[in-house]
C-alpha cells in the first residue's frame, strides 16, 4: 500500500499508468464540473420560465385591452369583460407611499441612532429585534392588523377600519427592517476621517450627522428606500387582511382599497378564461414594476460605490 | 450656547424616542400574540387534527403540511443552490458572462414577491405539468423561491474558506473535487446551514405562494400529490373568514415561536462560523 | 547516489498575463540535498518553487514555457497529470495552514484521498509521519483533538507531517519559518537536516543565515533570472557575480 503511494513516473510503464489515471480522473472531474454548471444554469432557466409563463398569459389581455386602458381604466368587472386595473394600480401606490411616509423618517432616525448614538449593546439588541421583525411572516402581521389596528381605526377615526391607513401602518412596520438595516450599514460605512474632519472643525455631533454623514451615505439610504418600496408593493397577505379590498379608487386614507397583489390572491381561486388571464396581466405589471425598482436600487447602490472610490 | 445645547438635547431625545417606538412595536406585536395565544396552545392543540374547518380541534395536519412542504422545498433547493454556489466560486471565472448572468438571476429571483412565485407555480406546476394543487407543486415553487437565499449564503461561506486550505490540499495531491468535497464544503458547512435555516423560516411563514400551488386542504396528506394546508395558510383562512379567532391566535403563537427558534438557531450557527474562522 | 540530479529545469519561463516572472531558468537540483533559493521579494524564487509542483497554473492567466524534469520525466508534458505529480512533490507554505479537523485527520488526509482506507495502516502512517516531523511526543495524547488549538511552531511541524504522510520524493518549502519564533525555527531547521537523508528538499527563504545553515546548494534569483547557482559554502564565501555579493553582504534587498 505504501509502495503504491510512492509510485512516481520513474519508469516508462509508470508514465503510462499516470496517463491512464489522468484520463480516468479528468473525465470524472470534468463530469462533476458539467453537473455543477448545469445546476447553476437552472436558476437562469427558472427566471426564464417564470417570465415566459406569466407574460404569455398576461400580455394578450393587456394588448387586447390596450396598455393605457388596462392600467388606467377604473372599472374592474371581470365577469362582464371589463379589465381595468386602474383602481388597483393606484391602490398599490397609495398604500405604499402612505407607508413610506411614516416608515422612512422613523426608520432613518433609528438607523442614525443605531449607527451613531446608541451604545454598542443597544445597537446589538435593536439589531436582533429587527432581524426577528424581518422574520415574522406577513400573515402574522396581517392578523395583528386585523385584530388590533383595524378595530382601533374603526373606534377612534371612523369608517369600518379596513382601510388605506391600516394597510399603510402594517406595511410600514414590515418594511422598517429593510430600511433600517441598509441605511445603518451605509452610514456605518462612511469613512471615519469624514466624521473626524467635521468634528475637528468644531461642528457638533448632530451637525456632523446632517451635513457630513447623511450626504455621504445618501446612495445607501436611497437604495434602502427603494428596496423597502419594492417590498411594500409586492406584499400580499398582510395587505389583503386589513384593507377591505374594494376595487374602487380610495377617497381618503380611511377608505377601503385593493392592491394589485390582493387582486391576484383574492380571485385566483375561482377565476377562469379571460378573467384568469387578466389576473396574470396584473401579475405581469407587478413583476415589471418590481424588477424595475430593483434595477434602480441596484443602480443607486452602484453609483454610491463609484462615488466612494473616487 | 445654551440654546444649541437644549436643541441638541431635544434632537437626542427624538433619536431615543424613535428607537423606542421600534422596540415598542416589536414588543406589542409579539406580546399581544403571546398573551392571547398562550392559553390556547397545549399538546392537544398541536397533536389533534382540526375539525369543522378549523373551528374545533387542533392544528396537527397543518403542522405536517408545513413539514412536508419544507422538506420537498429543501430537497430541491439545497442541492441545486449549493451546487450553483460551488460552481460560481470554485469553477467559473469570476468575470465570465455565465457567472455574471447566474449572479444577476439570483439577485432578480431574490427580489420577486412571493405572489409572483405563486402565479408561476400555479400556471407551471399545477396546470402545465398537471401536478394539481399538491405538496409537489407547492414544494417546487417554494424551492425556486428560496434558491437565491441558499445560493448566496453558500457562496459567501465558500468564499470565506481560507485560500490556503485549498492550496495545501492540492499540494498534497488531492484533485479539485476531492479538495472541494473534503475541505471546502466541510469548512463552509456552518454558513451553508445558516442559509438553510433562514430558508426554513421563509417557508414556514410563506402564504401567498403556497395558497396558489398547494391548495388549502385540511385533510391529512397521504402522498406528494395531495394538497395540504400549512400553518400560515391556516391562520390566514381562520382570521379572514372569521372561523375561530381563538384558534387563529393559537396558530399565530405557534408560528411566532417557531420563527424565534429558527432565528436563534441561525444565530448559533453563524456564531460557530465566526468562531471557526478566527 | 547523493550526487544524482533529481530535478532539472531547462529554459523555464513563466508569465502572468503579460508580465514575465521568470527568464530561462536552467538549474540542476541534486537528490538528497537541500537546495536554498534566495533573493529579494518579487525576484521569482517562489514562482520557480511553485513551478516544480505545477501549482502556478491554479492562478488565472499563468503560462509556462520550457521544461522541468524530475527523474528525467518532463513535468509539463501533456501526459502528466498534475494531481499525480503533486503526490510525489510535497509542499510546505509560509503560513502553517492546518485544516479545521483533528491532528490525526490532518495527517491522514493525504493517504485517505489517495485511497488508503485500512485503519491500522492509517494509524501507522500517522504515527510514523508525526515521529518523523518531531511532533509525536508532544501530541500523542491528544491526537484526536482539533489541530487548530496548536501553537505556530507545532502547526508548521504538523504541516510537515501531513506532507510526509504522502511519502513524496521531493519537498518544497516556501519560507516555512517566516511565521515562526526562533525556537520553533531552530526545531524546523533541525528537522530539515534530518529529512534530507530521505528526501530532496528545495527551500525558499529570505533569511540568508538560514540558507547558509541548512542548505547544500544555493541559487540566487534577481528580477526573474537565476543569477548564480553553486554549492552553498562556495556561493556565500566566494560569490562569482557582483550582484550576488551585493545581496549577501546586505547592500540591497
Amino acid at each position: 500500500m505504501m509502495e503504491k503511494l510512492n509510485t512516481m513516473v520513474s519508469t516508462s510503464s509508470c508514465s503510462i499508468l499516470a496517463e491512464t489515471q489522468k484520463r480516468f480522473k479528468l473525465s470524472g472531474e470534468q463530469f462533476i464540473e458539467k453537473i455543477l454548471m448545469l445546476c447553476a444554469a437552472i436558476s437562469i432557466l427558472a427566471i426564464l420560465l417564470i417570465t415566459l409563463f406569466i407574460f404569455s398569459r398576461g400580455i394578450p389581455v393587456i394588448l387586447k385591452t390596450g396598455l393605457g386602458n388596462f392600467l388606467l381604466n377604473l372599472e374592474w368587472a371581470p365577469t362582464s369583460g371589463n379589465f381595468g386595473i386602474g383602481a388597483m394600480f393606484v391602490g398599490s401606490l397609495v398604500v405604499t407611499f402612505t407607508a413610506l411616509l411614516w416608515a422612512v423618517p422613523l426608520g432613518l432616525m433609528t438607523s442614525i441612532f443605531m449607527a451613531e448614538i446608541a451604545p454598542p449593546r443597544i445597537d446589538k439588541i435593536l439589531g436582533s429585534l429587527l432581524e426577528l421583525l424581518a422574520g415574522i411572516p406577513s400573515v402574522v402581521y396581517g392578523f395583528f392588523g386585523l385584530i388590533v389596528i383595524v378595530p382601533f381605526i374603526r373606534e377612534y377615526l371612523g369608517g369600518n377600519g379596513l382601510s388605506v391607513l391600516a394597510g399603510a401602518i402594517i406595511l410600514g412596520i414590515m418594511i422598517l427592517p429593510t430600511i433600517i438595516n441598509i441605511s445603518r450599514d451605509s452610514i456605518k460605512a462612511v469613512p471615519r476621517e469624514y466624521k473626524e474632519g467635521s468634528l475637528a472643525l468644531g461642528a457638533t455631533h448632530y451637525q456632523t450627522i446632517s451635513r457630513v454623514l447623511l450626504p455621504a451615505a445618501r446612495s445607501g439610504i436611497i437604495t434602502a428606500i427603494i428596496l423597502g418600496m419594492g417590498r411594500a408593493i409586492g406584499e400580499t397577505m398582510a395587505v389583503v387582511m386589513v384593507t377591505g379590498n374594494a376595487a374602487i379608487l380610495p377617497g381618503n386614507i380611511l377608505s377601503p382599497v385593493r392592491t394589485m397583489t390582493s387582486n391576484i390572491v383574492l380571485e385566483m381561486g375561482y377565476a377562469t378564461g379571460d378573467h384568469q388571464a387578466a389576473l396574470f396581466a396584473t401579475g405581469t405589471v407587478l413583476f415589471i414594476l418590481i424588477v424595475l425598482l430593483n434595477f434602480i436600487a441596484n443602480l443607486a447602490s452602484k453609483a454610491g460605490r463609484v462615488n466612494e472610490s473616487n | 450656547m445654551k440654546a444649541t445645547n437644549r436643541l441638541e438635547k431635544i434632537i437626542n431625545l427624538c433619536f431615543w424616542l424613535s428607537a423606542s417606538v421600534i422596540a415598542g412595536i416589536f414588543i406589542i406585536i409579539i406580546g399581544y400574540i403571546a398573551v392571547k395565544g398562550f392559553s390556547v396552545v397545549n399538546l392537544d392543540f398541536i397533536f389533534t387534527a382540526p375539525t369543522r374547518a378549523g373551528k374545533e380541534g387542533g392544528i396537527s395536519t397543518t403542522i405536517i403540511g408545513t413539514v412536508y412542504l419544507t422538506a420537498v422545498a429543501l430537497l430541491f433547493a439545497v442541492p441545486l443552490g449549493v451546487s450553483t454556489a460551488i460552481y460560481l466560486e470554485e469553477y467559473a471565472r469570476r468575470k465570465s458572462r455565465f457567472a455574471r448572468l447566474v449572479n444577476l438571476t439570483a439577485e432578480t429571483l431574490a427580489g420577486i414577491p412571493s405572489i409572483i412565485f405563486g402565479l408561476f407555480g400555479f400556471v407551471f406546476f399545477v396546470i402545465f405539468l398537471n401536478l394539481g394543487w399538491s405538496i409537489l407543486s407547492g414544494g417546487m415553487t417554494l424551492a425556486i423561491m428560496i434558491l437565491p437565499t441558499i445560493t448566496r449564503t453558500a457562496q459567501e461561506a465558500i468564499l470565506n474558506v481560507p485560500h490556503e486550505y485549498r492550496e495545501n490540499s492540492l499540494a498534497l495531491g488531492a484533485s479539485k473535487w476531492q479538495t472541494i468535497s473534503k475541505i471546502t464544503i466541510p469548512s463552509a458547512a456552518p454558513g451553508i446551514i445558516t442559509g438553510i435555516i433562514l430558508s426554513i423560516g421563509r417557508v414556514v411563514g410563506e402564504t401567498a405562494a403556497i395558497i396558489l400551488t398547494a391548495g388549502s386542504s385540511l385533510g391529512m396528506p397521504l402522498s406528494l400529490s395531495d394538497p395540504v394546508r400549512t400553518m400560515a395558510v391556516h391562520l390566514y383562512i381562520l382570521a379572514l373568514e372569521g372561523i375561530s379567532l381563538e384558534r387563529a391566535f393559537g396558530t399565530a403563537f405557534v408560528i411566532v415561536i417557531l420563527i424565534i427558534i429558527i432565528n436563534y438557531m441561525a444565530h448559533l450557527s453563524l456564531r460557530r462560523l465566526s468562531h471557526l474562522s478566527s | 547516489m547523493a550526487n544524482d540530479v533529481k530535478i532539472k529545469s531547462t529554459d523555464l519561463k513563466v508569465f502572468y498575463h503579460d508580465f514575465q516572472a521568470l527568464y530561462e531558468i536552467n538549474m540542476e537540483i541534486k537528490e538528497n540535498n537541500v537546495t536554498a533559493l534566495i533573493g529579494p521579494s518579487g525576484c521569482g524564487k517562489s514562482t520557480f518553487l511553485r513551478s516544480i509542483n505545477r501549482l502556478n497554473e491554479l492562478i488565472e492567466g499563468t503560462s509556462t514555457k520550457g521544461q522541468i524534469y524530475i527523474d528525467e520525466i518532463p513535468l509539463y508534458d501533456k501526459d502528466i497529470d498534475p494531481v499525480n505529480l503533486r503526490k510525489n512533490v510535497g509542499m510546505v507554505f509560509q503560513q502553517p495552514s492546518v485544516f479545521p479537523m483533528s491532528i490525526y485527520d490532518n495527517v491522514a488526509y493525504g493517504p485517505r484521498i489517495h485511497g488508503v482506507k485500512d485503519k491500522a495502516i492509517l494509524d501507522e502512517i500517522v504515527e510514523k509521519s508525526l515521529k518523523a516531523a518531531n511532533l509525536w511526543n508532544e501530541v500523542k495524547d491528544r491526537i484526536k483533538s482539533p489541530a487548530t488549538g496548536m501553537s505556530g511552531g507545532q502547526r508548521q511541524r504538523l504541516v510537515m507531517a501531513r506532507v510526509l504522510a504522502v511519502e513524496p520524493q521531493v519537498i518544497l518549502m516556501d519560507e516555512p519559518a517566516s511565521a515562526l519564533d526562533p525556537i520553533s525555527t531552530a526545531k524546523l531547521e533541525e528537522l530539515i537536516s534530518e529529512l534530507k537523508n530521505s528526501y530532496t528538499i528545495v527551500i525558499v527563504t529570505h533569511n540568508m543565515q538560514q540558507a547558509a545553515r541548512v542548505s547544500d546548494y544555493t541559487g540566487f534569483f534577481l528580477n526573474g533570472a537565476l543569477v548564480e547557482f553553486n554549492r552553498t559554502d562556495e556561493l556565500f564565501v566566494n560569490p562569482r557575480d557582483k550582484r550576488t555579493e551585493d545581496y549577501i553582504t546586505g547592500r540591497f534587498g
